[in-house]
């Protein structure tokens, strides 16, 4: 095996990547979990915004429209970047402002946190979309079925809106939660040590930017087939109704 | 069979399970009920029949709130939905409780393609009413059974025909044992040879003494299962009456002509 490493010139490149000290590996795995983290909590707080979002824009007054409006159109004009850039200083400028108004001291801002308030906000605007169109796809026939038999609202949402848009909500969603994958990449401009900038780190500590850069790209790789493999059974789950578009039935 | 209550302060007879008195809505300026009245005592099948456009869907939609009435008064089960000054039911809990005691049936089904047919039929009992499941669940296929779907619990509504779609959506209906079912063209999204086996489920549930508001299409079924007929003319009650009276002898020319038409 080592052997076939040398003859390969590739026995550097594994010391590099080595779990433990002086190799790097550690620190890259460190930063997918960070990455991780980050992402499934922004996901998870978009699809919250963006299940009240859609709501709102579908059954909301003018006002509420309106604001919603302003939020996803703003939100989606705006590079990522950038609002990552206003999202993360004009936050933790606000929190600081207040916790000192309240006579507490400067408050160190986790960076898990920042990233999710952070990307969550981004990823709601998205969601709102996703989730509305969603909505709006699900035969008008099975809302009034609930209605017609006394289903509350929030019983209505939760035992026939969600389940019967699934459906039509998985493929944007799936692109969503790969967006927030690589998103999380962004919050490196701010210091938080996700998988971009801990391979970052490391390649500019070991003058070996190929083999760690090729690393985080197989790395993001994997959680990219990985979350496919998840997300084609959750797409299959949510039309279990619905007779493939290929024939045959179940 | 049907009496036309008209004191509109005098409290509803206990046998009165529906009581519709002087019904409008309007769609902007559309007014297409205009002022509807009718009742039905418990085991009375009333079917309502008139062109398109008569506005008999709305009337039935209105009875359940479906769709908001403009103004009028309607009376469930000696219960009288209280509503505001623009129509809209003033008491949200008082309207989903109603609800449950009306057993809606729709034209497309509405089954929910997302579960069973056993799972449709036990949504409302277990969710809304909060029946025990297995206690749900035990109903739930004598009622399956009842349709003729014993074998179909299983199955999701995608993959049966429309026959057996709205026989499944009536066993929904059922579950909840409303004191009235609400029939809204119950066969006319179907082909013609799912018809019958629809309309046989419906005409057990006549015989065995089931409240019914039916509007629909098919004159002869009216005539047969029927004890009242009602003939709605745009947004109006034209004429009502036994069926053998309103088939057999009509007195308005426009029920005379719209028999002449529909065959």
């Amino acid at each position: 095996m080592e052997s076939l490493l040398d003859t390969l010139g590739l026995s550097q490149s594994v010391q590099l990547l080595s779990l433990s000290p002086p190799g790097w590996g550690g620190n890259l795995l460190r930063g997918l979990a960070n990455s991780l983290q980050i992402a499934l909590g922004a996901f998870g707080f978009g699809l919250l915004i963006g299940l009240f979002g859609a709501y709102g824009k579908l059954y909301g007054g003018p006002i509420l429209r309106d604001l919603l409006a302003i939020y996803t159109t703003v939100i989606r004009a705006v590079p990522e970047l950038v609002l990552i850039l206003i999202l993360y200083y004009v936050g933790s400028d606000l929190i600081n402002q207040a916790a000192l108004a309240m006579g507490y001291g400067r408050v160190e801002i986790s960076g898990v946190v920042a990233g999710i308030w952070v990307l969550g906000i981004v990823q709601g605007a998205y969601s709102t979309e996703v989730l509305r169109g969603a909505i709006q796809a699900i035969p008008p026939g099975q809302l009034e079925a609930a209605r017609a038999f006394g289903m509350p609202p929030l019983m209505t949402l939760r035992r026939v809106t969600i389940p019967a848009m699934m459906s039509f909500a998985t493929p944007g969603l799936a692109n969503l939660w790969l967006i927030a994958t690589k998103d999380t990449a962004l919050l490196a401009i701010v210091g938080f040590s996700e998988l971009t900038l801990e391979t970052r780190q490391a390649a500019g500590s070991t003058r070996a930017y190929f083999t760690f850069f090729l690393a985080a790209g197989a790395l993001y790789l994997i959680v990219t087939l990985f979350s496919g493999a998840l997300f084609a059974r959750i797409e299959k789950w949510a039309r279990r109704g619905q007779p493939s578009l290929k024939g045959g039935t179940k | 069979m049907t009496a036309q209550t008209r004191q509109t302060d005098a409290p509803a007879p206990a046998e009165t399970a529906i009581l519709v008195e002087d019904l409008h809505k309007s769609f902007g300026t559309l007014e297409v009920l205009k002022g509807v009245s009718l009742s039905a005592r418990k085991g009375d099948v009333v079917a309502i029949i008139g062109g398109s456009g008569s506005g008999k869907s709305t009337l039935l939609r209105c009875i359940n709130f479906l769709e908001t009435p403009t103004s009028g008064r309607i009376v469930v089960a000696g219960e009288e939905i209280a509503m505001r000054a623009d129509g809209s039911p003033a008491n949200r809990r008082q309207i989903e409780r109603i609800r449950t005691r009306l057993g809606m049936v729709f034209q497309a089904f509405n089954l929910w393609t997302h579960r069973t047919l056993l799972e449709n039929v036990i949504e409302v009992p277990v969710y809304v009413l909060k029946t025990p499941r297995a206690e749900a669940i035990s109903r739930a296929r004598v009622l399956l059974d009842r349709v003729g779907l014993a074998d179909k619990a299983d199955t999701f509504p995608a993959f049966l025909s429309g026959g057996q779609q709205q026989r499944a959506a009536i066993a929904r209906a059922l579950a909840v044992d409303p004191s009235v079912m609400l029939f809204d063209e119950p066969t006319s999204a179907l082909d013609p040879e799912l018809v019958g086996e629809v309309l046989t489920v419906i005409r057990d549930l006549a015989a065995e003494g089931r409240t019914m508001l039916l509007v629909t299409h098919e004159m002869k079924f009216a005539r047969e299962v029927a004890n009242h007929v009602v003939y709605l003319f745009e947004g109006q009650i034209e004429e009502q009456g036994p069926p053998d009276q309103l088939f057999g002898a009509p007195k308005s020319a426009r029920l005379k002509q719209f028999l002449q038409t529909v065959g």
